[in-house]
């Protein structure tokens, strides 16, 4: 070890805020954009939109576009484990749609309890990703295919269960509350201090340990930046949720964060955990980014590549039941239609990368958000289905033009 | 170290379908030495390592480790008896970083979560103890490594684990002059460490600086296995083109040992 020897410190990377910065940069140079096009774009649609349309900016528009965007999020977030690992689920819309129908004839012809019927949903959702799953891991037919035949066969099931056409309604009314109701302001507020000061407690204690064992941590600057960028984000949106946005609030009050938003953090708390801190989650990365050597490294391949199918179908049965709630009623274009789309749109747009290898969870709500932004942001200003889907195509197409381009900058720069 | 072969296979046979890959290949590997493993290009040699190291099934013959005979059937197996590969591909994920990819398959966890504190700590230790001074920081993807440094990644991999034989297949082939001679240095190093090594090379010069022992295949037979301090460079070129040499090979006694 004679040549190429730095001396002993450069171990220790510069662990100052500066170097983070300085580090950060780099990496964004070299084709790691991160979270960097979803953030940028999401503040240039919320500025232009509100400056065109100023119905854009008030309390009720800002809760609509959470209960909008919510389906496409979740689906969203199961599709980032499918995409992690280079492949893709093209069926996760109509399974949405098939187990919505599942929901919506367990609770209104048969009249089971809502649990019973959530739970069958999901079951069916968690059948479906095994079946899928085990097609592409055990039998090798892309998932392409597989899921392509499954977008046709899902799409016919569905008008099964529905009886060719007509819609089940849903008066379940625990259901319905999902999409429809809010949670107390009070409550809301609760949560938050308590999210925020636990956050902030995990990091600190973090970085505390690490220190003490003599390892490099994030320097309490950053730690302080993202808690506080937690506390003002969550605290502004809260803050505009819980302000009155009905027409006759002598009549009937409406305010608070739709029990969809919730849902949605306590998905991502979850999924995030599951990428980030497990090994099962390192896998999935591992086996994403070489499958090869994680089969040489004795990972189970295959049973990673069907639970990621498995954890896809179970998060767009959880898709289903909020687009049922939503809607109040399941028929046979639920889950059809753009859905899909979206929900791919919304995980590239985000940052998670088509080749494989690279996302997180919270690339579903970035991307979800710019999705529903441009949906409900265009639909004010009156513009057509026709030029909307366009619009969404191309911002798809820029998407993943830029996760092409970053990618080969990455492999210019000898980063990937 | 002990007298015996730490690793020993007899009458090993591999076939791809058709093709018979490895036919009745006997080899020994000893603590504490170099065992240079040499042979034309598609003699067998990526395709005897991975036999030893569970990524494909042997068709026939015995696998002994440690006097003891045992069955491999996968990367556990040979993991589980100190047995690590760095294959000629390196098989690193480019898209975790140094730590990840030394612990892949094999996490340390505090319950459920991993416990990555510990596993940093632990590979810091082994690349120190390995000298390795050339990556700035362990949290650096692997995709943004050098060659010399990826070998060196995966070299450090395969010693993490207290191993007891360390294989690699052509860690040397890919690397400029400067970075091959760390590596070769590196490879010694193990050795002297206790540990048997098992280094395949091409190169005729690392092969004797560095090695104990030569074993050279052909045309998937095992034509000799030798004290290199017994043979000269020419002796075994002509093992490698010929299958043998002299007395030495395939044509007099079978796979003739040292
Ligand atoms: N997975 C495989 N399937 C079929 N044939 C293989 C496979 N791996 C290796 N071979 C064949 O086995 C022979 C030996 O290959 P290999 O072990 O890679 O040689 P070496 O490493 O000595 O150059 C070659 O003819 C190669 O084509
Ligand atoms: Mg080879």
């Amino acid at each position: 070890m004679t040549t190429e020897t730095l001396p002993e410190q450069a171990h220790k990377a510069d662990a100052s805020i500066g170097g983070y910065v300085k580090n950060y940069l780099d990496r964004v140079r070299g084709g790691e954009l991160g979270a960097l096009p979803a953030v940028f774009g999401l503040i240039v649609l919320c500025v232009l939109f509100s400056i065109l349309r100023p119905a854009f900016l008030t309390p009720g528009n800002f809760a609509n576009l959470f209960t909008q965007g919510a389906a496409v999020v979740v689906i969203a977030m199961g599709l980032i484990f499918v995409l992690l690992l280079g492949e893709i689920d093209l069926s996760a819309g109509y399974a949405s749609g098939v187990c919505a129908a599942v929901l919506a004839v367990s609770l209104t012809n048969n009249g089971w309890p809502w649990y019973t019927a959530v739970a069958a949903a999901m079951l069916t959702g968690v059948v479906i990703g095994l079946v899928l799953g085990a097609l592409v891991a055990k039998l090798g037919v892309p998932s392409f295919v597989v899921t392509l035949a499954a977008f046709l066969g899902f799409q016919g099931v569905l008008l099964l269960l529905v009886k060719g056409g007509t819609n089940i309604s849903i008066r379940d009314t625990t259901i319905l509350a999902i999409a429809n109701k809010n949670v107390p302001p009070i409550v809301s507020w609760i949560v938050l201090v308590v999210g925020v000061v636990v956050y902030a407690g995990i990091q600190l204690f973090r970085a505390r340990r690490r220190i003490g064992r003599g390892l490099l941590a994030d320097p309490l600057a950053l730690i302080a930046f993202r808690v506080l960028s937690l506390a003002v984000i969550s605290g502004v949106a809260v803050y505009v949720l819980n302000l009155e946005r009905s027409r006759n609030a002598l009549i009937v009050s409406l305010k608070g964060v739709p029990i969809v938003v919730p849902v949605i953090v306590v998905l991502l708390f979850v999924w995030t955990f599951v990428l980030r801190r497990t090994a099962y989650g390192r896998h999935i990365y591992a086996v994403g980014g070489n499958a090869e050597a994680s089969r040489r490294a004795g990972i189970d391949v295959d049973r990673i590549r069907i639970s990621a199918f498995v954890i896809c179908s179970f998060m767009a049965s959880i898709g289903g039941i909020i687009a049922a709630s939503r809607a109040n009623s399941v028929d046979p274009n639920t889950g059809g239609s753009d859905v899909l789309l979206f929900a791919v749109g919304a995980a590239v747009i985000g940052g998670t990368s088509l080749f494989g290898g690279k996302g997180r969870a919270l690339d579903a709500v970035l991307g979800g958000a710019v999705v529903a932004v441009i949906q409900n942001g265009m639909g004010l200003m009156g513009y057509s289905a026709g030029v909307k889907y366009v619009v969404t195509g191309s911002v798809l197409l820029l998407a993943a033009g830029v996760d092409a381009l970053s990618r080969k900058r990455a492999a210019s720069t000898g980063r990937r | 170290m002990s007298q015996g072969p730490v690793l020993e296979l007899r009458g090993i046979n591999k076939s791809f379908g058709a093709v018979q890959v490895l036919h009745d290949v006997a080899f020994s590997v000893y603590s504490g030495e170099v065992t240079a493993l040499v042979g034309d290009n598609g003699a067998g040699k990526s395709t005897l390592v991975k036999c030893i190291g569970g990524i494909h099934p042997i068709d026939a013959g015995d696998y002994f480790f440690e006097g003891e005979k045992v069955h491999v059937s996968g990367p556990r197996d040979a993991a589980d008896l100190g047995v690590e590969i760095v294959y000629q591909d390196l098989a690193l994920c480019d898209n975790l970083d140094i730590v990840q990819n030394m612990f892949l398959g094999r996490e340390r966890k505090s319950g459920l979560v991993l416990d990555e504190a510990t596993m940093e700590e632990m590979a810091a230790k082994t690349l120190d103890g390995l000298s390795v001074r050339t990556v700035t920081s362990l949290r650096q993807y692997v995709a943004s490594l050098s060659g010399g440094q990826r070998q060196t990644v995966a070299i450090a991999k395969a010693v993490l684990w207290n191993s007891k034989v360390v294989i690699l297949d052509e860690p040397t082939a890919a690397l400029g002059v400067a970075q091959t001679a760390q590596v070769l240095e590196l490879v010694r190093r193990l050795a002297d460490n206790g540990l048997a090594v098992v280094l395949i090379s091409h190169n005729m010069n690392d092969v004797f600086a560095v090695s104990d022992r030569i074993a050279a295949l052909y045309l998937g037979r095992m034509a000799a296995q030798v004290k290199t301090s017994e043979v000269t460079h020419s002796q075994v070129v002509e093992l490698i083109t010929a299958g043998r040499s002299g007395e030495l090979g395939i044509k007099n006694g079978n796979g003739a040992a040292s």
